[in-house]
């Protein structure tokens, strides 16, 4: 009998696997014409990204006139800004928090704090897209954005207080609660012989967390980060709603109007074009926005492993 | 005797600019962070209470022109309920098995790992590639019955099973994570005592193993609720756009049909959707958080209610 009950749980966990296996191949398969029509072109700047998607999308029903042009970098590059600067300042603000919550807070601040904390994690995304875009944008909108600088960039772009701005910080909000929950366990496992340790030798508060707890909870701060910026990298529909929905690359040259440009990452390109996938090349180039999704968030994976493992070298054991 | 002469030696800080810098640092991240939540919060109350009525609650929600006549949000509600019930049935049973084989059997260890490395990148992987993965799998002709079939032979895909089913995939690794972590506190010798008395090993699992890591198994599952209730991304792309739940004639009825569920029904009446009526989006946002609030209350209360004691 255990025989066959062990038979039939490893089916049914074989099955699981081939089946996530299936996903990850019919993905990348199903987006594969999309990157061969383009080669190397797919991923650089080159054109207008919503007009090159209108094309595909009103592209001839004639399999072999099917119209896949499109150079994505607009789209690529806001993924990695949009991604990149969450995950930096969320990383320095929950490593922060982390620490205020487990040495200095009073202890009253404390005991409401954590839970509080815990909640925020689990707030759905949209919620945040809710109060960003009735909120923040508006006031962005009307304290930000002058005239003038709605003129500086007219021919280009307009400004309506969607914009990278908004994005990153509501995104900031949105992963920084999971990364400082995971960092408050990890600081509070340091062993308390290590930080009386320290204490004896004199070391005060902030240098003890700083040196000795931080150092040994490295592993768990690579691990929440690389957690938060799985979630950063598939946010769709808060970004959706208050990034903007136009396929724009900001540029920097801009100065500061360059935070006040809209932009719009993968995830929510997906979204916002979601009705148009039933034409052919329209659904594959969007099957290869989510194979590029899929692949970076892999990636993200097996660096965030790597990470650990050659941290934890150092620290307590394995995590 | 006279103490002997010295200079008076200046004490020190222990604390220097550096630290200064890194504590007041942590002050504002911390005080911050304080404001941040507690604003989110107390608007989030402010708006929902201001909008929210019982009668919003309880109608169901109407296409008109005029804004006072649009009713209220009762599908959506029934939506996320149906949905979550599906995602919940399908993850847990698999989620359990899974865990179970992973813990107690686990041979070959090769699969045994491909298997954990699989679930790590289905619980990274963002909705809306299980979303688009969806709609692949559900518009092929032999998945036809699992939603509406238009003349023609095209293949709607979309529908309550449809999105359930994702769900489901999205709550896996929460109830795996969840189930493993209850199995692996169960010390050995219970296990040991449990061959000792010469049961098999299927047995132990489903007379002592599986009753104790009960509230690890609960604690996954109201993960997994939670999840589900608050993902947009699947519901959006797999549900079909209709405001009210409409079934399909037959068999299946509503599992066949397509509705909307709270958090498409907020993004639908938000300035980003097609509405224009914050009120009700922020009415129906509030209920969103309510549900979700206590769903965090009932993991940490079921987290601390079954603690075994094992000696």
């Amino acid at each position: 009998m255990d025989a066959r009950v062990e038979l039939l749980l490893g089916a049914l966990a074989s099955t699981i696997l081939l089946l996530i296996a299936g996903m990850v191949i019919f993905v990348l398969l199903k987006g594969m014409p999309s990157f061969t029509n383009n080669g190397i072109s797919w991923f650089g700047f080159g054109g207008n990204v919503d007009q090159q998607l209108m094309d595909i999308f009103n592209s001839p029903a004639n399999p072999a006139d099917y119209n896949y042009e499109l150079h994505a970098g607009p789209l690529l590059y806001a993924t990695a800004l949009i991604t990149g600067a969450a995950i930096v300042i969320s990383t320095a603000f929950a490593v922060l928090s982390a620490i205020f919550i487990v040495e200095f807070a009073p202890h009253n601040i404390r005991r409401v704090l954590e839970p509080v904390v815990r909640l925020l994690a689990a707030v759905p995304s949209v919620i945040y897209g809710l109060i960003g875009i009735l909120v923040v944008v508006p006031w962005v909108a009307d304290n930000l954005i002058s005239e003038d600088r709605k003129e500086s960039v007219a021919y280009v772009i307009q400004l309506d207080g969607t914009s990278i701005l908004v994005g990153i910080l509501i995104l900031c909000i949105m992963i920084s609660p999971i990364m400082i929950a995971i960092i408050v366990d990890a600081l509070r496992s340091v062993p308390v012989t290590w930080t009386q340790g320290a204490a004896a030798l004199g070391v005060n508060r902030w240098r003890s967390m700083w040196t000795v707890s931080l150092r040994a909870a490295r592993p768990a701060i690579v691990a929440a980060a690389v957690l938060a910026s799985a979630r950063a990298l598939g946010e769709a529909i808060m970004l959706s709603m208050v990034a903007g929905s136009v396929g724009f690359a900001p540029n920097p040259l801009d100065g500061f109007t360059f935070f006040l440009e809209p932009a719009r990452p993968l995830a929510s390109t997906i979204v916002d074009n979601a009705e148009g996938l039933s034409v052919v090349p329209f659904g594959q180039t969007m099957y290869a926005f989510a194979a590029i999704l899929l692949v970076s968030s892999a990636f993200l994976s097996f660096g965030g492993w790597a990470a650990r493992r050659s941290l934890s070298k150092y620290t307590l054991g394995a995590r | 005797m006279q103490p002997t002469a010295r200079k008076p030696v200046k004490v020190e800080s222990s604390w220097s600019i550096m630290d200064r810098v890194g504590l007041g640092l942590a002050w504002a991240a911390g005080l911050s962070l304080c404001l941040v939540a507690g604003s989110i919060i107390a608007y989030m109350a402010y708006k929902g209470i201001q909008y929210v009525s019982w009668e919003m609650i309880t109608s169901a929600p109407e296409a008109s022109l005029d804004q006072s006549a649009t009713g209220g949000f009762l599908d959506p509600i029934i939506g996320s309920l149906v949905l979550t019930v599906i995602g919940i049935v399908i993850a847990v049973p698999v989620g359990v098995a899974v865990a179970v084989w992973l813990t107690e059997y686990g041979r070959p260890s090769g699969l045994a790992r491909a298997v954990e490395s699989g679930v790590e990148i289905v619980a990274g992987t963002p909705s809306i590639v299980l979303a688009i993965f969806g709609l692949l799998i559900f518009q092929q002709s032999f998945m036809g019955l699992f939603s509406f079939t238009a003349e023609g032979g095209a293949v709607f895909g979309r529908s309550f099973i449809a999105a359930g089913a994702m769900m489901s995939i999205v709550a896996l690794p929460l109830v795996i994570g969840a189930t493993r972590e209850a199995m692996m506190t169960i010390p050995r010798h219970v296990r040991e005592a449990s061959y000792a008395l010469g049961k098999d090993r299927a047995t132990t699992i489903r007379r002592v193993l599986l009753p104790s890591a009960r509230s690890g198994i609960a604690t996954g599952a109201t993960l997994g609720m939670g999840r589900i209730i608050g993902d947009t991304a699947i519901v959006v792309i797999l549900l079909g756009a209709s405001m009210q739940i409409s079934p399909e004639d037959g068999f299946g009825g509503i599992f066949r049909g397509t509705g909307s569920t709270l958090t498409s029904y907020v993004y639908n009446n938000s300035p980003a959707g097609e509405g224009n009526a914050p009120e009700k989006a922020y009415a129906a946002a509030f209920v969103l958080l309510l549900i979700v609030i206590f769903l965090n209350a009932a993991v940490g209360l079921i987290g601390r209610r079954n603690k075994p004691q094992w000696n």
